[in-house]
């Protein structure tokens, strides 16, 4: 028998695939959420199991998270991502103490203690500054794949100011950088910095302590993660399954 | 997996209460028929004298709280906003001037006003806003101004708003062609002793555990003690309403079904949330069991010997006109004494004296207790700085990081 984690975010969906003993993560799959929350967990769900060469009735549990995890029918818990992703992040790097969260419409920040037990929280303010909406709304202002963007900024000396805290707004300062025929990796390189300027002000307020761990879709922008480095002064692990650190944590909760 | 919305226990004296507001309304409502005058007063403001005239008093933040809980308030502050009061204003006042511009609202706006009585305990936001309803309604305004305090209040800031009262008294004078009567302001204020102190054993009853009463309860039964403290008719139903306690105590009713955590509330409610945040909360198996807004009706400071002198004191001394030290002795305090294990602070976006500072509050009174709080960002009536979605979010993690 195995154990399952689902992790329904807003932009995508995640499933992990545990043993019975959760000692290893066995197999992983992500889709795109779209419309249908809990279609999509199914999706990441079935894609994982198959993997596995397994079946739905090979589950012993089933535990969702994220935005979409109440939508689930059929999961057997659910808790939210708050306490998933600092379980799965302790799972990924037993010394973590701070977890820096940026997934598609939020970003948190956690410090834990000793034990691993959340001791405190805080998640960004009701607005997409320091998420990866952000990411994606500025990726697109440039015609750059979201996948790429993250690599075109390395190495820049002169990131260009992006100074506004608001999507919108900061949006039209990229544009006029544009237009003022700035090098497309510094404005890059400047759009990390904004970003990881939000995320930094998170990660102080609950107090950064190593190890410093990142998880979520974000993560996998080397930007931002060396953007965030050089502010908060302390190294970032991150693991190649960062951005499945909620369903493992769910699945870790099962 | 779905989640069963737990239901909040009916308080049946709620009945006496929806009675005992609606007359008071309905009173105030048709004063001018009556041959009676009205003042509106700041909620911090002292009453007592109101009563002493035959004045009655009506609160315009009681109103905007009633705005809020109909979520009628957005649609008053968007009059105000068009004739040029920034968002950045506390959303009463932007709700009550549209209120009186427009006779909006559940019980179509308030009785003009004979006089208006500002006093500044509560905030600097009250002082424009009243002379702005003064322009108005071309009435008199009377300002009582309260010397913010740091640790302990001066001598001279009590004498000198005692002497403040004193003026008061007079403007009272002119205005109703009344003689102060000296023996009715003791009975008035000892009559006000007992609404305070029945209003402070009502919330102490939630000490028990189970609770039998949250704060949603309180939110609702504390317009009593704001509006009509130092009257009769509060005292009969706040007698009513500890007895129902006390009965719950005695019987292990408890207001949250299953109560399992047991939590603080900061800062004044999110009024247009109250039912959705209530079975939120119950769902979770969490109770406020005490909060730092009700609770600043509880004062202590008053003696009938000395009404004028003992109410300038509790007058300045009141929450909002205290400094952070004394605002995290108090959460402090009462975390203890309703064995709390957290608390939610709600970052007011309208409220300034109460918002301002909360961070460091938090971090003060975490150092204190050892116990975590969530801090909420919204505001208590306009809906649209809140998220709910994200807010009921933060509610459910913190209640996990809890257990
Ligand atoms: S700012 Fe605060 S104290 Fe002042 S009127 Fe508004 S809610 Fe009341």
């Amino acid at each position: 028998m195995y154990v399952a984690g689902v992790d329904i975010g807003s932009l995508t969906a995640k499933a992990v695939v545990l043993g019975e003993d959760r000692r290893a993560v066995l197999s992983r799959a992500l889709v795109y959420t779209r419309w249908d929350a809990a279609a999509a967990g199914w999706a990441a769900l079935g894609e994982a199991l198959a993997d596995l060469g397994a079946a739905r009735s090979d589950l012993a549990r089933v535990v969702s998270t994220g935005y979409g995890r109440r939508k689930l029918d059929g999961s057997d818990a659910n808790f939210t991502e708050i306490v998933c992703h600092a379980r799965g992040a302790r799972f990924l790097e037993p010394a973590t103490r701070t977890v820096v969260d940026v997934g598609g419409q939020d970003s948190k920040a956690m410090a834990l203690g000793p034990d691993g037990k959340v001791a405190d929280f805080v998640m960004n303010e009701k607005c997409a500054a320091g998420t990866g909406r952000f990411l994606e709304v500025m990726a697109h202002a440039l015609g750059v794949d979201l996948a790429e963007f993250g690599a075109l900024a390395v190495g820049v000396a002169d990131p260009a100011r992006i100074s506004s805290t608001c999507t919108v707004f900061a949006e039209s300062e990229v544009v006029s950088h544009v237009a003022s025929g700035r090098p497309r990796a510094e404005i890059v390189a400047g759009i990390h910095e904004a970003i990881a300027a939000r995320v930094a002000s998170l990660a102080r307020r609950v107090g950064v302590r190593d190890a410093v761990m990142m998880t979520g879709g974000v993560a996998l922008n080397v930007g931002v993660v060396g953007a965030l480095e050089r502010m908060l002064g302390h190294s970032i692990a991150v693991h190649p399954d960062a951005q499945f650190a909620g369903a493992i944590g769910a699945a870790l909760l099962s | 997996m779905s989640e069963e919305h737990g239901q909040r226990r009916e308080i049946r004296s709620a009945v006496a209460y929806q009675k005992l507001m609606g007359r008071y309304y309905a009173g105030a409502k048709s004063a001018g028929k009556d041959g009676r005058k009205v003042a509106w007063i700041t909620s911090g403001g002292p009453v007592e004298l109101l009563h002493c005239f035959d004045v009655i008093p009506v609160y315009p933040e009681n109103h905007g709280a009633m705005c809020g809980a109909t979520r009628m308030s957005v649609p008053l502050c968007e009059v105000a906003e068009e004739r040029g009061f920034s968002r950045d204003l506390c959303s009463y006042a932007r709700g009550d001037i549209g209120s009186a511009i427009t006779k909006g609202g559940p019980i179509g706006g308030l009785p003009r006003p004979d006089m208006l009585i500002c006093c500044t305990n509560i905030c600097g936001t009250v002082l424009k806003w009243y002379e702005e309803l003064s322009r108005l309604f071309g009435c008199p305004l009377f300002i009582l101004d309260t010397p913010f305090v740091r640790g302990t209040s001066s001598e001279h800031a009590i004498a000198y708003v005692e002497e403040q009262m004193r003026e008061y008294v007079a403007f009272l004078e002119t205005h109703t062609g009344k003689r102060f009567d000296e023996a009715l302001f003791e009975e008035v204020a000892a009559k006000s002793i007992r609404s305070i102190s029945l209003w402070r054993e009502i919330l102490a009853c939630s000490e028990h555990r189970p609770a039998p009463m949250n704060c949603f309860d309180a939110f609702i039964h504390m317009a009593p003690v704001v509006t009509l403290r130092g009257t009769d008719e509060i005292n009969v139903y706040y007698e009513q309403l500890l007895a129902e306690m006390r009965e719950r105590v005695q019987a292990g009713i408890s207001a949250v079904p299953e109560e399992r955590h047991r939590l603080l509330w900061d800062n004044i409610p999110i009024w247009y949330e109250m039912s959705a945040l209530s079975g939120l909360l119950a769902s979770l198996g969490a109770c406020l069991v005490a909060d730092t807004y009700t609770s600043a009706w509880t004062f202590e400071q008053v003696d009938v010997a000395d009404p004028m002198r003992t109410f300038a004191l509790a007058y300045t001394e009141i929450f909002l006109n205290v400094n952070l030290e004394r605002m995290v002795d108090k959460a402090v305090a009462l975390a203890e004494r309703y064995s709390a294990g957290g608390m939610i602070m709600h970052s007011n976006r309208s409220c300034k004296p109460y918002s301002l500072g909360q961070y460091d509050n938090a971090k003060a009174f975490t150092r204190r207790t050892g116990l975590p709080v969530l801090i909420l960002e919204a505001d208590h009536t306009d809906s649209r700085q809140y998220g709910r979605a994200q807010a009921e979010e933060r509610i459910r993690a913190f209640v996990e990081t809890l257990v």
